[in-house]
């Protein structure tokens, strides 16, 4: 039943460029896709471990950037010793990007999950803002405020296949539709796999979880690793579609996005980012020919606040429920009838561990 | 020599309000444990009073430092009573989104009242700087640090002298015993939250003349008052206060001798290197648990 709601939403999706034929309205399609696919590995993170990533947009401009330097190639000099790369294909960079900013995923899990809670947020802040600077001030690689223009777009294909590049609205359309659709298999997959199980036993109680022979550091490093990938690849799709990055990709409102994107549609599930990211990718698109950007961030805030106070869970999660109300609720991945229904401040658990504060 | 000398003073002088920030987020963070991001735009918010009082009303520069101060006190205490209260006792991911929340709102409000150009403050005092030897100060600078010094003794003297004070710790220590011996803590909540945000509104009123004022300026101060925080340990007041010197220190000298790209830089490597080493901060003592 599921699936074949899944299957029907996702060919409908599939036929969205056949009918649509306003470019402008396809960009945007691309880029709520791109930022959807950023929403969804911060969900891993936030979601599903229940830790607060701040600095995500550091992932996705290390992926946007590494990516684009890499099929651009640059020439640079590291204390007195010339380093040059020439360029290589665009799909080769965003491989590349993923596995650099999953190195950083892996650095930044291994320091800040030492000190959790709020340290772990200001760590991630940190290490955006950092990012940001170096982008900014190391002008021979990455162009600093001046950009980094003349990214080649996507290119598929092997020697024996020919190329494909994607330079067109709907190609690219479709080719973020197809790392979604990979994304989201790959996330249930991980999700209901025993990593994915031990990872919601330590956001539900970890003492419990620890007490059963689960390794926080272990799966929280796996968490944040996994989760900086995504990110980066989504960064490195930004960087070939939109073909010019500069360091304003790592403004704070950029994770803002994501985690709006992420807390409305609902935290731990595995349609919330998706359902978040179609409204926040399509709202300004609405919305700005009513207000200016400003009203329009006045808005989101007051979203994010109410959202909090009426809605903690998010909307997948209350739908859910108004489907399955005669039923019993059965997914292991949202928050269920067990931990009291609201998420954190109601559950015993949450109170017992951070209520007091006197960790 | 002169240089360093030069940068000495420079650091003393932006210490100052960087410890009023630290001061104030340390009572917020580290006491009341919400992770405050308006913080900053308090601090903003201050600068953008001080201009209102001062240059749009024409006041008296020193009243208008005082009105500004009050006005983010009550927009503080406003916050608390409408966002925080009601979810007192959620954890802490659930505030800092609220938090989140009322830091765009704030900040895009600003920006919406007063427009993207920067504004800046006339200050009645004389233009010619101080000059002590091969160091030269502007009259504002030293004013500002004066202030800055007065604020920080008198909330030192708050905390530690006072019964409200008293009433502060002892409720940050067990609310509920607090509670049963006759505090009201909701009170104590709401007053120790504007009060934190009275100290960031001083800094902006402080710093809003010396610079200028822009509706972003409260970003970098939100994450340099982190680092403070950080630096000195939650909570710890004496901490923050030496912090705050600590970091403008090293933003003095990591834009003097490194690169003034990289100033603002400073505050964060700061973060991370404390996590590493000394994750309860520079001057904790060994912490309680339990």
């Amino acid at each position: 039943m599921k699936l074949i709601a899944s299957l029907l939403i996702l060919a409908f999706f599939a036929t969205v460029p056949l009918w649509l034929q306003d470019q402008y309205y396809l960009h945007t399609l691309v880029v709520t896709g791109i930022f959807m696919l950023a929403a969804m590995s911060l969900n891993l993170l936030l979601g599903f471990t229940g830790q607060l990533s701040l600095g995500h947009v550091a992932f996705f401009g290390i992926g946007a950037y590494v990516s684009a330097l890499t099929s651009l190639g640059f020439s640079v000099t590291i204390f007195g010793m010339p380093i040059v790369h020439e360029p290589w294909p665009p799909f080769v960079g965003l491989i590349f990007g993923a596995l650099a900013a999953g190195l950083c995923g892996y650095l930044i899990g291994k320091l800040a999950f030492r000190v959790r809670g709020a340290y772990f947020v200001i760590v991630t802040i940190s290490f955006a803002e950092v990012v940001r600077l170096v982008s900014l001030n190391w002008v021979e690689l990455t162009n600093g405020p001046l950009a980094l223009p003349g990214i080649p777009p996507m290119t598929l294909g092997f020697e024996w296949s020919g190329y494909l590049t994607l330079w067109g609205k709907a190609q690219n359309y479709y080719f973020v539709l197809a790392v979604i659709v990979l994304t989201y298999v790959l996330i249930r997959r991980l999700v209901y796999s025993p990593y994915g199980r031990a990872m919601i036993a330590l956001r539900e109680n970890e003492t419990l979880a620890v007490s059963v022979g689960i390794s926080v550091t272990k799966y929280l490093v796996l968490a944040a690793v996994f989760s900086g990938a995504l990110a980066g690849l989504a960064g490195g799709l930004y960087a070939h579609y939109i073909q010019i990055i500069d360091p304003m990709i790592f403004m704070f409102l950029n994770t803002v996005t994501m985690v709006i994107m992420v807390i409305t549609g609902g935290k731990g599930t595995l349609a919330g980012p998706v359902v978040g990211g179609l409204i926040f990718g399509i709202a300004p698109v609405v919305l700005r020919s009513y207000v200016g950007p400003e009203v329009q961030w006045i808005l989101y805030g007051v979203l994010m606040i109410l959202i909090v106070f009426v809605l903690p869970e998010g909307i997948v999660p209350a739908i859910e429920r108004w489907f399955n109300r005669g039923g019993a609720s059965r997914s292991p991945t949202g928050r269920g009838a067990s931990s009291g229904g609201s998420s954190g401040d109601g559950s015993a658990l949450a109170l017992s561990g951070s209520g007091k504060g006197n960790s | 020599m002169d240089q360093l000398l030069q940068h000495l003073v420079n650091t003393i002088i932006m210490g100052g309000t960087y410890a009023l920030l630290g001061i104030g987020l340390t009572l917020i963070f580290g006491i009341m444990r919400i992770v405050n991001f308006t913080h900053g735009e308090l601090y903003a918010f201050g600068a953008y009073m001080m201009y209102f009082f001062a240059t749009i009303l024409g006041m008296n520069f020193f009243v208008s430092i005082a009105f500004a101060i009050a006005a983010g006190m009550l927009l503080g205490a406003i916050i608390e009573f409408l966002l925080l209260r009601p979810k007192r006792g959620a954890d802490i991911d659930t505030t800092m989104l609220i938090m989140i929340g009322a830091w765009i709102v704030m900040q895009n409000t600003e920006h919406l009242a007063w427009g993207g150009i920067a504004k800046s403050i006339t200050s009645p005092l004389p233009e010619a700087p101080l000059v002590i030897g091969p160091v030269s100060v502007s009259w504002l600078r030293v004013m500002v640090l004066v202030i800055a010094l007065a604020l920080i003794a008198a909330s030192y003297m708050v905390i530690n002298r006072t019964k409200l004070g008293k009433a502060m710790r002892a409720t940050f220590q067990d609310s509920d015993t607090a509670a049963l011996m006759g505090i009201n803590i909701n009170s104590i909540y709401t007053m120790t939250f504007g009060f934190g945000s009275a100290l960031a509104a001083a800094a902006g009123a402080l710093l809003g003349p010396v610079f200028v004022v822009t509706p972003t300026m409260g970003d970098l101060a939100s994450l340099k008052a982190f680092a403070i925080v950080i630096l000195g340990g939650l909570g710890n007041i004496t901490g923050a206060a030496i912090g705050g010197f600590i970091l403008a220190f090293a933003e003095e000298i990591g834009a003097g001798y490194i690169s003034s790209g990289y100033r603002d830089a400073m505050g964060f490597v700061i973060i991370i290197i404390v996590l590493l080493f000394r994750p309860t901060g520079l001057f904790a003592k060994a912490e309680r648990v339990g």
